[in-house]
């Protein structure tokens, strides 16, 4: 019945693929080509000048001071939601007070999960918007709730000195409940007689966590790591929302620097996608370098 | 150490049962409260900023500036009705409707007759063609943005939903034909082979018999595209300037935020951003179980 699969194969794979290559593949080969151009946007004007944007980009210092905020952002953002998630998710899986061996979810579990997960489907603006309003230096959330407290407030978001940990506790914050399902997923299938085992032989909850779950876990852990290292890179939509980057460049990021580059006062086409090159090969490396890093054996329970 | 060396000492003294059992209560009794108490801490966390911008949503602007933590003297339902018509948040938010339902959709019926080749068929250059979809997963939309905007723009679809809908499901691809391709892989393949001998044809196969059994990769991945598609907000900034009555709502509100720096009006805003929280509240509270399957699935496939 083999030979009649053509005309499916046919109607089946090439509009998929004739959209793929229009509005994907093309552009991204034409990124690279546009790189090393010194186009400048509505005109057709634009000479090759090889690498000349790559040596701009090299010696400009607001790429740099962008890069070293994503650098801190790769550095903390992952570490602090996979432990907050972890330190979460054990509770609610062996919290629990009335199972014999302390392996029973804690009363209400589904309920913190429920909570936990919803800033997850909320659309990014809504949060950005929403804790800029929070972090409002007047009648925010924040500043008003440590007044009354008599507690002097700094002005979060307006403060170069304060900004960029303001941003990244955004981040934290709207990751930590997905992750928290994800492992929370991912300890349940893990038969509950290691557990038993291990607490019967008189281990504590901590070296339990440390020596059972962490190994067990440690696949979902890494695909989480990779997933967080790419958002860090990006950290585009809360950046730009909050604070585009000020007070004073202090939360720039590399997306944002782009898309000012490109559709910002000055239309510099050639320079921004030499930016989008670069960012291309650190996200690339990035994810690369986190999957050879964490690589171990995969454990399947029968 | 010392929990080490508790069954060793009870274990000595073994004269009352609840004797024995009583350090070992306690400290789950600890770790009960201390475990409630960090994840009350989180849920507050997580629920303070939403539940405040509802309740600041039903306030005058008056209400919100002299006292940020008050509750409302009144129900001031003028300020959602300032948003949904004033600020337009009402179009906008049909407006991602429209979009939305036309990406998603076109993104389930291209990346499932994409995948579905991939996992059944032996062609020469599949693999090839394969790698073409899945390799995009590797590439951040950033270094696409500026020459996208110039294919969009000379197809004449810059400002267009058709244009916004074609490009959001070519970015969707990748995952989609990803995930369905190892989802169709795990279909057995028993049942198309009894299907091809009762005479069958092969489109008949896929839309009567694969199809329908593919049903929980299909609604996993259609939820994750679906929330990936109305959260965007970075296409349509690049590709639907100008013409402010096709804009979706992300760029509604976040209009709307702009324009607050100016006018001031706090209550509106939060009423708008309640306006867009609300519909994906309910979705996920009555889904919830979908979603959460879905979106982990999604990260773990």
């Amino acid at each position: 019945m083999r030979h009649g699969k053509w005309p499916l194969i046919v109607t089946f794979l090439v509009p998929p693929v004739l959209l793929y290559i229009v509005f994907v593949v093309s552009p991204y080969l034409q990124a690279f080509q546009i790189s090393t151009t010194d186009w400048l946007g509505y005109s057709a004007d634009a000479n090759s000048v090889g690498l000349a944007n790559f040596k701009t980009l090299w010696n400009d210092g607001y790429v740099w001071n962008a890069l070293q905020n994503n650098a801190i952002l790769l550095a903390l953002v992952p570490v602090l939601t996979i432990v907050l998630g972890l330190f979460f998710a054990t509770m609610l899986a062996m919290g629990g007070r009335k199972g014999r061996a302390g392996v029973t979810g804690v009363r209400g579990g589904a309920l913190y999960r429920t909570v936990y997960f919803f800033p997850q489907v909320l659309s990014v603006v809504i949060i950005a918007l929403l804790w800029k309003e929070v972090y409002h230096p007047n009648q925010g959330l924040l500043t008003s709730g440590l007044h009354a407290l008599g507690l002097p407030a700094p002005t979060w978001l307006g403060d170069p000195a304060t900004a960029f940990w303001c941003v990244l506790a955004v981040m934290v914050w709207s990751n930590v409940g997905f992750y928290v399902v994800l492992f929370g997923a991912a300890m349940s299938a893990v038969p509950k007689e290691i557990y038993e085992a291990v607490l019967l032989d008189g281990a504590s909850r901590f070296t339990t966590l440390r020596r059972v779950t962490l190994p067990l876990l440690w696949d979902t852990v890494q695909v989480a790591w990779v997933y967080l290292a790419i958002f860090a890179l990006d950290g585009f939509i809360l950046v730009q929302l909050m604070t585009n980057g000020g007070p004073n460049f202090s939360t720039d990021v590399i997306g944002v620097r782009m898309y000012d580059t490109a559709f910002g006062s000055e239309t510099k086409f050639g320079y921004a996608s030499a930016i989008g090159v670069v960012m291309f090969f650190l996200t690339l490396s990035v994810a690369a370098l986190s999957l050879r890093v964490g690589r171990r054996d995969r454990i399947e329970y029968s | 150490m010392t929990t080490l060396d508790k069954p060793a000492t009870t274990a000595t003294a073994p004269t009352s049962a609840a004797g024995r059992d009583r350090p070992i209560r306690r400290e789950l009794g600890v770790a009960n409260v201390f475990s409630h108490g960090f994840l009350l801490i989180w849920g507050l966390l997580t629920v303070l900023p939403l539940l405040w911008m509802f309740i600041s949503s039903f306030k005058t602007n008056g209400e919100i500036l002299a006292d940020p933590w008050g509750l409302p003297g009144a129900l001031h339902w003028d300020n959602w009705a300032r948003a949904w018509t004033g600020a337009h948040i009402g179009r906008y938010f049909l407006n991602s409707l429209v979009v939305v339902a036309g990406s998603v959709s076109l993104t389930m019926l291209m990346g499932a007759t994409a995948a579905y080749v991939f996992a059944r068929y032996e062609f020469r250059g599949r693999q090839f063609v394969y790698y073409l979809f899945v390799g995009g997963l590797m590439f951040p939309v950033f270094l696409a943005l500026v020459p996208l905007f110039f294919v969009v723009r000379n197809a004449g679809l810059f400002g267009t939903w058709t244009g916004l809908i074609l490009v959001y499901a070519a970015y969707s691809l990748p995952f989609t034909v990803f995930f369905l391709t190892a989802f169709f892989r795990t279909l057995p393949t028993s049942v198309a082979e009894a299907a091809m001998v009762d005479g069958c044809g092969h489109f008949r196969l896929f839309f009567r018999v694969m199809l329908p059994m593919a049903r929980p990769g299909l609604i996993s991945v259609a939820l994750f595209n679906f929330l990936s598609h109305w959260n965007q907000f970075l296409l349509p900034q690049v590709l639907m300037q100008g013409d402010e009555s096709k804009w979706v709502l992300a760029q509604g509100l976040f209009a709307l935020s702009v324009s607050q720096g100016y006018a001031g009006d706090y209550a509106r805003l939060f009423a708008g951003l309640s306006i867009a929280v609300l519909p994906v509240l309910a979705v996920y509270v009555g889904f919830q179980r979908q979603v959460q399957t879905g979106l982990t699935a999604g990260q773990l496939k």
